[in-house]
Order: structure tokens, then sequence, then C-alpha cells
């Protein structure tokens, strides 16, 4: 390289510049008020919206390579210093492969540390090694974990800035996409840690909805609206600590619920939505849209969603047989 | 090492010597009628600890302080020995160890006592987050050191080698891993062969060398010579598990040592007549 010849950033060296998404843009406007943010990833941040940070705090970055358990355990030697590290990788690696260190040196002493899992769901197309569908079982049964699952771009931004805010450890699902799921109304209040929000009003069934299966369960809702079905949805996007008195009441109100998730019906939100109404004793026939007890296919999204029932007409259809049966 | 070198350290090798022994009688003393435990390593490590604890290390909560990382929670019993000997710890409280309720426990808890920094107890998770420490002070600014004891058992987790590379990549030279080399694990002797480790390391772009881990002069000439390198630093400390009491030193390669209630005797005055 000759003298004056620009040396290409850390940022540059990792490939293409993109424009922001909700994760840089909600993770850059926390780092210009906090210092003690710092990123780490496992060879990861082209994939998970860390370059904006690298290129404006390249001396807050560090690349520990493919290397969970090492992403999660210097994250939390970060965090015991002070800082407050946010971990990315892809949401199979950091809870298959990184799941003990996540427990003891992250969750135990309730260090900060920011887990930041891409791909949830079937949002990867390369099959079930990168699919995260249990993700969420694994870390809403770690004690003290606070679970979140962003359910378009405008949640996703708003979401990280909470996560950021939130005092201790935190598994974030990251969605990339700026425009992808759409945004499902930019007006709404923002984002608030531990409460769903009733997106529609209804009386015959509920739609409690997470991640990419918010948007299907508003279509449905409307679709059954023209049947002359009044269909509520709640949308939920933390799934630990969960908001039970959201779910029983629309469980009061409804007598019938159908949960659209982005991963495993078990472990998941079925499973918060079937813990708060036991734990609350509120009855109410529940059936359950996400992947069933299986892995999921290689595919693009819509053929992989196609294959497993997660979409609209898969929400529609849980809705009447509740309503006809 | 240099006159001004050994004027700086605290205790001189005979002095350190009588406070390992110090350590050994404190882990003794501990492990006393509870039948079986972590005595034998509490034992082997009691040179390494005097070195750290009562010169190597400046601990505290400082800006400019040492920290200390136990990696393998089952060395617990040393630690609170040595923290003991270094009036870190009321030594009265060591009578406590391994009972319902008490926070001197067979592992470490992170922040239960001053002065843990970790929780150990799962293996090999001590490396990677004194690695992010290493890093914190490096953006902070901080000079203190990360001194790390991690045993050779912990060797066979990849999560060893992940920051091993790690560190020795971006040259983390804050961190000094102390490394127990006593050849034993649960399964009785070493079931994976890990040797050469010095060239292992060194391959791994740390400086490294190793020493008698049970000879104290050894241990700080090691620690001396590893001072001013800019890389991360191993120091290999080859150890007898249980030193100093040769009852358990003869019994069979024990990770977790059974002992009659009628042998403990033996082993304080085996201590003794050792010194």
């Amino acid at each position: 390289m000759s003298a004056t010849e620009r040396r290409p950033s850390t940022a540059e060296q990792m490939g293409r510049m993109t424009a922001p998404g909700p994760f840089a843009a909600g993770l850059l406007a926390v780092a210009e008020r906090r210092a003690d943010i710092v990123a780490v990833t496992a060879d990861s941040a082209k994939y998970t919206d860390l370059l904006p940070f690298v290129e404006r705090y390249p001396d807050r970055f560090v690349d520990v390579g493919i290397a969970e358990q090492n992403l999660i355990g210097v994250a939390a030697g970060l965090a015991m210093s002070g800082y407050t590290p946010v971990a990315t990788t892809f949401a199979v690696f950091a809870t298959r492969r990184a799941l003990d260190f996540i427990a003891i040196q992250c969750a135990l002493t309730h260090e900060n540390v920011k887990i930041v899992a891409g791909l949830p769901g079937i949002c990867s197309t390369f099959g079930p090694t990168h699919q995260g569908i249990d993700d969420l079982a694994h870390m809403r049964v770690i004690p003290g974990m606070t679970v979140i699952d962003p359910c378009d771009p405008f949640d996703m931004e708003q979401a990280t800035i909470a996560a950021l805010d939130h005092d201790g450890p935190v598994y974030l699902r990251q969605l990339l996409g700026r425009h992808e799921p759409p945004v499902l109304d930019p007006a709404r209040h923002p984002f608030v840690l531990g409460k769903a929000r009733r997106l529609r009003d209804g009386t015959d069934v509920g739609i409690v909805a997470s991640s990419i299966m918010v948007a299907p369960a508003v279509a449905a809702a409307e679709q059954l609206a023209a049947d002359g079905v009044s269909a509520a949805v709640l949308q939920v996007s933390t799934l630990k600590p969960f908001d039970d008195d959201a779910v029983a009441e629309l469980a009061a109100a409804t007598g019938r619920l159908v949960t659209a998730e982005n991963h495993a019906v078990i472990g998941g939100l079925h499973s918060a939505v079937a813990e708060a109404l036991v734990g609350r004793g509120v009855a109410a026939r529940v059936a359950a849209v996400g992947m069933q007890d299986e892995f999921g296919v290689f595919g693009t999204r819509p053929y992989v969603a196609e294959h497993h029932g997660l979409t609209t007409d898969s929400v529609l259809a849980a809705c009447r047989r509740l309503l006809t049966g | 090492m240099t006159p001004a070198q050994a004027a700086t350290r605290a205790g001189t090798a005979a002095e350190l010597a009588a406070r390992a022994h110090n350590i050994r009688r404190n882990v003794v003393r501990m492990a006393t009628g509870k039948g079986e435990g972590y005595v034998g390593q509490g034992l082997d490590a009691a040179e390494i600890l005097a070195a750290l604890f009562c010169s190597e290390l400046r601990l505290g909560t400082g800006r400019d302080d040492d920290r200390f990382i136990l990696s393998p929670g089952h060395y617990s019993i040393a630690l609170w020995a040595a923290m003991a000997e270094a009036v870190m710890l009321d030594a009265g409280l060591l009578d406590s160890y391994g009972a319902d309720g008490s926070d001197i426990i067979m592992s470490t808890h992170r922040g239960a006592v001053a002065g843990v920094e970790l929780t150990g107890g799962s293996l090999a998770h001590g490396l990677p987050v004194a690695a992010g420490m290493a890093i914190g002070n490096a953006l902070a600014g901080r000079p203190g050191r990360i001194a790390t004891f991690v045993s050779d058992g912990e060797l066979q987790e990849g999560s060893q080698w992940e920051a091993i590379m790690f560190a020795g990549h971006r040259r983390l030279s804050a961190l000094l891993m102390v490394l127990d080399v006593n050849r034993t694990q649960a399964d009785g002797p070493l079931v994976i062969e890990h040797e050469p480790l010095v060239e292992k390391l060194r391959a791994f772009g740390w400086w490294c060398d190793d020493v008698d881990g049970n000879d104290v002069s050894a241990i700080l000439a090691g620690l001396d010579a590893a001072r001013a390198d800019e890389r991360p630093k191993a120091l290999v400390c080859r150890t007898r598990l249980a030193n100093g009491v040769p009852l358990l030193m003869q019994r069979d390669r024990a990770h977790f040592v059974r002992v009659g209630d009628d042998e403990w005797q033996t082993v304080a005055d085996q201590l003794e007549e050792g010194r």
C-alpha cells in the first residue's frame, strides 16, 4: 500500500457498508450518550447490523472470531469491568453453543450483558442449523433473564434502546430489515419493556402474536372482520417478564385465544400464555400457531413459512376451528 | 532477579514458603472432619497462591489494582486459605467451609465474598471472562493485571482454547494465566495428554515458561521473567497433588479425596513433619 493510499476502515474491510438497520439506529442513539456501550461479535458484525457502530466507534468494538463461548465470556468480563457490552451472533449459536456461559456468567450475578440474536425462528433460509426455533425456550427458563422478541423495524429500534437502558442481562431477538416486516404503525407509542399492546379490540377470539407473526395476525383479524367475526390482536414483544394481565384480560373477554409465534410452540409464547392463564385461573381454549415440535426445512422465507404453517391462513384456520369447534 | 526487582517484591522466598505452609494448615483445618473434599487441590496450590496473594499481586477495588480470577471453583478451599493468610478474609470464617448457608462455599460465587471476581464450578469460564476484563482495562487505560488461575484439566474444554487464541491474537498483555499442572482430574490421572504445554502456548502467541509449582523461589522467578513481556503471559506450574502430606499424595490419584475420620490427625502431623 502506498503512503498516499487510504487504509480501509475495519468496517469497510468487513464488506459492503449498508444503511443502518433498526438495531444499528437504536445502538448508535444510545452509544452517542453512553461511553460504556461496547460491541462484541463472533464474526457476525456484517450480518447483525453492527457495521455502522464499528465505523463510528472502532475502539469500542471487539471481534472474537467464530467462538461463541468466548463471545459471551468476554462480554461478561467487560460487564464486570463497568462496560455495557452488546454481544451479537445468531440466535442458534448464542443459545445452543454458549448457554452455560449465558446462565452462569451473565444471568446468575445479573451482569449487564445484552445478547443480540440474529435470525430468529424461520428468518434464516439455511435450515435447522440456523433457524432459532428453540432460543426463547432456552432463555425464558434462565432465572433473571429478560427476553425480547420485537415484531417490526420500529419495535426493533425501540426495543434496542430499552434493552440497553435496562439494568441486567437481556436476550434480544434481532429483526434486520428496515422495511421488513412492514412497520405496523410508526405512530404508536414506543416499546415498553414487559408490556403487551392491544393492536385491535375484539370479542369473539383473541390472537396473541409476536415477532414476524404479528402482521399475519392483524391480516387474519381483518379477514375475520369481513366475515362478521370480532377478533382482537395482542402484540407481545417481551416474553419475560410476561404481561400476564393483558393475556388474562383478553382470555376473560373472548374465551378463545390463538397464539402465533416465530418459534416452537413449546417453551415460547404459547407456553407463556398457557402459564399465565393457569396462574390466573382463567379458562380459555388456546390454539397454537408456530413450529409444531419439528425442525425447519431449507428454503425461502415464504416457502418455509408455508411449509410450517406460519402464515395468515394458518392463523385464520386456527381462529375458525376455535369458533366452530 | 535483579537486586532492584527483589527490593520491590513483598516477602522473601523463605517468608513466602512459610506463608504457603500457613495456607496448607488452613486447608487442612477446613477439610478436617469433612470426610472428603478438594483438600488435594488446596495443598498443591499453596505456593502459587502464596506467591500471588502475598507478593505478586496488588489486589483491591482501586482503579489501578490487579484482579484475581479463580477459574476452577473446585479450588475454592485454596482461595479461602490464601485470602485468610493475606488478611483479605476473616480466618474465623474458614471453619464454616462447605457448611449449609455459609458464603465460604466449596466453589466460588462472584461477589458473595469481597474479592471473589468469578463464579466458578463450570470449568473453563475463567479465561474468557478474564480476557474481557483485560480488554476493559485497556479501554479504560487501567494498568492492573488480570491474574487467572487455571487448572490443567480445564484445557480439555474448547472455551479455554477459544480464549487462548483470542488473547494471543489481541496481545492482551494484562492477562497472566497461572496454570496448575497436577495431571489429575475426576477420573484419576490425566485422561487426555496435553503436553507439550509450553510450546503450545507459545505457538498461540503467549509468553510462556514452566516452573516447579511447589517451589516458591521458582514461581517468583517465573513471575519476574513474565512481567516485562507485552504478550499475554502463561506460567506453567508443575505441582504435586496434596503436596506436603504423603498419606494423601500416595493415595490413588484422586480429584476428590476421601479421608477417614481417624486419618486427619496423621494428615496434620505429616504436614508439620514435612515442613
